[in-house]
């Protein structure tokens, strides 16, 4: 689903650069539950943008769903973004006027798709999350977690090949972020292909496999042991 | 073209962020309303001045005779000068190629009565061209004819308030005024932009009150206009060319002023000219000014706006929006917006003016107004602007990467 080869990426600074990534090589299949784990300046985030199609790398191979990227421009990368890829952001990113429901049916419009058929197709997904009843409210109306869940079924409206998952629970208390990681893995059970990044350890453990990044490399990368419920 | 989804996202994002449509909206709302108000002030101002100057006819010239101030070729100062018939053929004959319009004048203040009714009123023997040179008008019946003056007939052209005073609303046409003791046919009644004053004239055939008023062919006056044709310049040289031939002609000193005196409208009409074209400059300014504040108020607003929403366009793009649907969604909100609100300008700064009309004219500004075609023209120059002052921030947005203007705060 996502295979990368020989990732690099780096950012100017000043006149020198930054060289954030280092020659990455990654496979990630369908329906895996990854995490990627690293401290801050791992360079976790920008693998996830370069991933996500948010960003750009130097050099490099980088196949999505077996398509190479390369010489994206804006369009195509909107495009590929809204077909393939599901978000979750750690500050939620919803936006602030739009209501629950609105907001998880809005890729949908980009979509083209009608506003009855998408506000259908939405409920669906809010229901999904549990919060059907809140379909009307508007984000600065719901709690943290409740947020979060919104975003999710935001990313799942479109029915991605991935869900890219960046610090989903970082705003989150302990309650809640437990409950947000049922319903990524939930989401996993149904085949979803989901890809978090984290720092924290609790979080990266619910997945299935831990890339441990770190200063640009990866220096680890193992299946987590699962623990079986008796 | 028209997609209603498209129309009900914006519909959406304008209803939702009331402040900033409200600034938008107020910024063009008022910028057109102020325009509207000073370019019709400025318009009022200018009907004033023509309403002014629209007495006479603008290319007429008047010449009079009074005494000599000064000798002249061992002629005495203190004489009389006589204009008299050979004058006008004199005239007529010498300046044909400049003049237009042209009429010898008598004037009399004669005593007028209609079953009863009576008063005073100047009585001008004119030729049938004296009418334009009035910018006179017909209302009912004929002005004087040349038979007219050929017979020395007793027919007369009274003026609009003439017709008022003796005959009240019925029509004078056709009916019998004595005047100082002879009896005048009305064949006609004309308007006169000039005013009250000119509406109480009234025109008798020259040559009529020649036989009555003057012992042989003594005349009072001349009125002509010149060719048109004739620039300001040309015209002045032309009534200074006539000045001179006349006052050659009865021995008058070239430097007396008041033996014969020459009033040349021309010189005024280059004055009000040179005045009207520098408040139209004035008007043209204030408009232009106007129109400027409110491009460069738009023009900041869209840019705060733009900014204020990057981590919003963010968010549409990492959904999925592409930079031209991004740039689109912008600037037709921007277009919606500038244009209702423009045109609700519109219509407010209309009904101020209706409504200080009646004030504005106590201060001698009559009938404020503007052109639809200058209002609707300025709108559309503000929505213009409000779509290029729109394009260039969101470009700027649709082309930021997402992941940055993500993490905008």
């Amino acid at each position: 689903m996502i295979k990368i080869e020989k990732l690099h990426k780096s950012y100017p600074i000043g006149k020198g650069a930054l060289h954030v990534l280092k020659g990455l090589d990654l496979h990630i299949k369908e329906g895996e539950f990854v995490s990627i784990m690293g401290s801050s300046g791992s360079g976790k985030s920008t693998l996830l943008n370069i991933v996500g199609l948010l960003d750009g790398h130097d050099t490099g191979n980088y196949y999505l769903n077996g398509q190479l990227i390369e010489n994206l421009d804006e369009k195509k990368a909107a495009i590929l973004r809204n077909k393939f890829l599901g978000f979750v952001f750690q500050s939620f990113n919803l936006i602030n006027y739009k209501s629950a429901l609105e907001n998880v049916a809005l890729p949908l419009y980009y979509q083209g798709i009608g506003r009855k058929e998408r506000n259908k197709i939405a409920l669906q997904y809010l229901d999904k999350v549990g919060l059907k009843d809140r379909a009307e409210h508007l984000p600065n109306e719901l709690s943290g977690g409740e947020k979060q869940r919104v975003a999710i079924a935001r990313a799942l409206v479109t029915n991605p090949k991935v869900v890219l998952a960046d610090e989903p629970t970082g705003a989150l208390d302990s309650t809640t972020t437990h409950s947000v990681m049922e319903l990524l893995k939930e989401i996993n059970r149904e085949g979803m292909t989901v890809f978090v990044i984290t720092h924290e350890e609790d979080v990266a453990s619910e997945t299935d496999r831990i890339v441990r990044l770190k200063d640009g490399v990866i220096i680890s990368d193992e299946k987590v042991n699962k623990k079986v419920i008796i | 073209m028209f997609d209603l989804d498209r129309w009900q996202e914006i519909f959406q994002t304008v209803r939702k962020n009331k402040l900033r449509t409200a600034l938008s909206g107020f910024t063009i709302a008022f910028a057109i309303l102020l325009f509207t108000l000073l370019f019709g002030i400025g318009n009022g101002l200018k009907h004033t001045f023509e309403k002014q100057f629209a007495g006479d006819s603008q290319n007429s010239i008047f010449i009079r005779s009074g005494k000599t101030t000064k000798p002249y070729k061992g002629l005495q100062s203190g004489r009389q000068i006589q204009f008299r018939n050979d004058d006008s053929k004199f005239i007529n004959e010498k300046f044909e190629e400049n003049i237009q319009f042209f009429s010898p004048n008598i004037e009399r203040f004669a005593q007028a009565s209609y079953k009863g009714e009576q008063n005073k009123y100047t009585v001008r023997g004119v030729y049938p061209d004296y009418l334009p040179l009035e910018s006179a008008v017909i209302e009912d019946g004929r002005f004087l004819s040349v038979l007219d003056i050929k017979n020395k007939g007793k027919v007369i052209a009274i003026g609009r308030l003439v017709e008022k005073d003796l005959f009240g609303n019925l029509s004078a046409v056709g009916k019998n005024i004595v005047l100082d003791g002879l009896s005048y046919r009305v064949v006609g009644v004309f308007s006169d932009p000039g005013g009250d004053n000119e509406e109480r004239f009234i025109y008798a055939p020259f040559t009529t009150l020649q036989g009555i008023y003057k012992p042989n062919d003594e005349l009072d006056r001349f009125g002509l206009t010149f060719n048109p044709n004739l620039n300001v310049d040309e015209a002045i040289a032309f009534s200074n060319l006539l000045t001179k031939v006349l006052k050659e002609k009865h021995k008058v000193d070239p430097s007396d002023q008041s033996a014969i005196r020459v009033q040349n409208y021309a010189e005024g009409a280059k004055n009000v000219q040179q005045l009207m074209f520098g408040l139209n400059i004035i008007i043209l300014f204030i408009g232009i000014g106007t129109l400027i504040a409110g491009v460069i108020g738009i023009s900041n607003i869209m840019v705060y706006i733009v900014k204020e929403r990057t981590k919003e366009l963010g968010i549409r793009k990492a959904l999925g929006a592409t930079p031209n649907s991004i740039i689109g969604m912008i600037m037709m909100e921007s277009i919606f917006i500038t244009a209702s609100s423009g045109y609700v300008g519109l219509l407010l700064g209309v009904f101020a003016l209706e409504g200080i009309t009646n004030t504005v004219e106590e201060y001698g500004i009559l009938n404020p107004s503007v052109e639809t075609y200058v209002v609707v023209g300025a709108t559309i120059v503000l929505i213009i602007a409000g779509t290029i002052a729109g394009f260039i921030p969101a470009k700027r947005a649709a082309s930021i990467k997402p992941i940055v203007a993500l993490n905008d705060e």
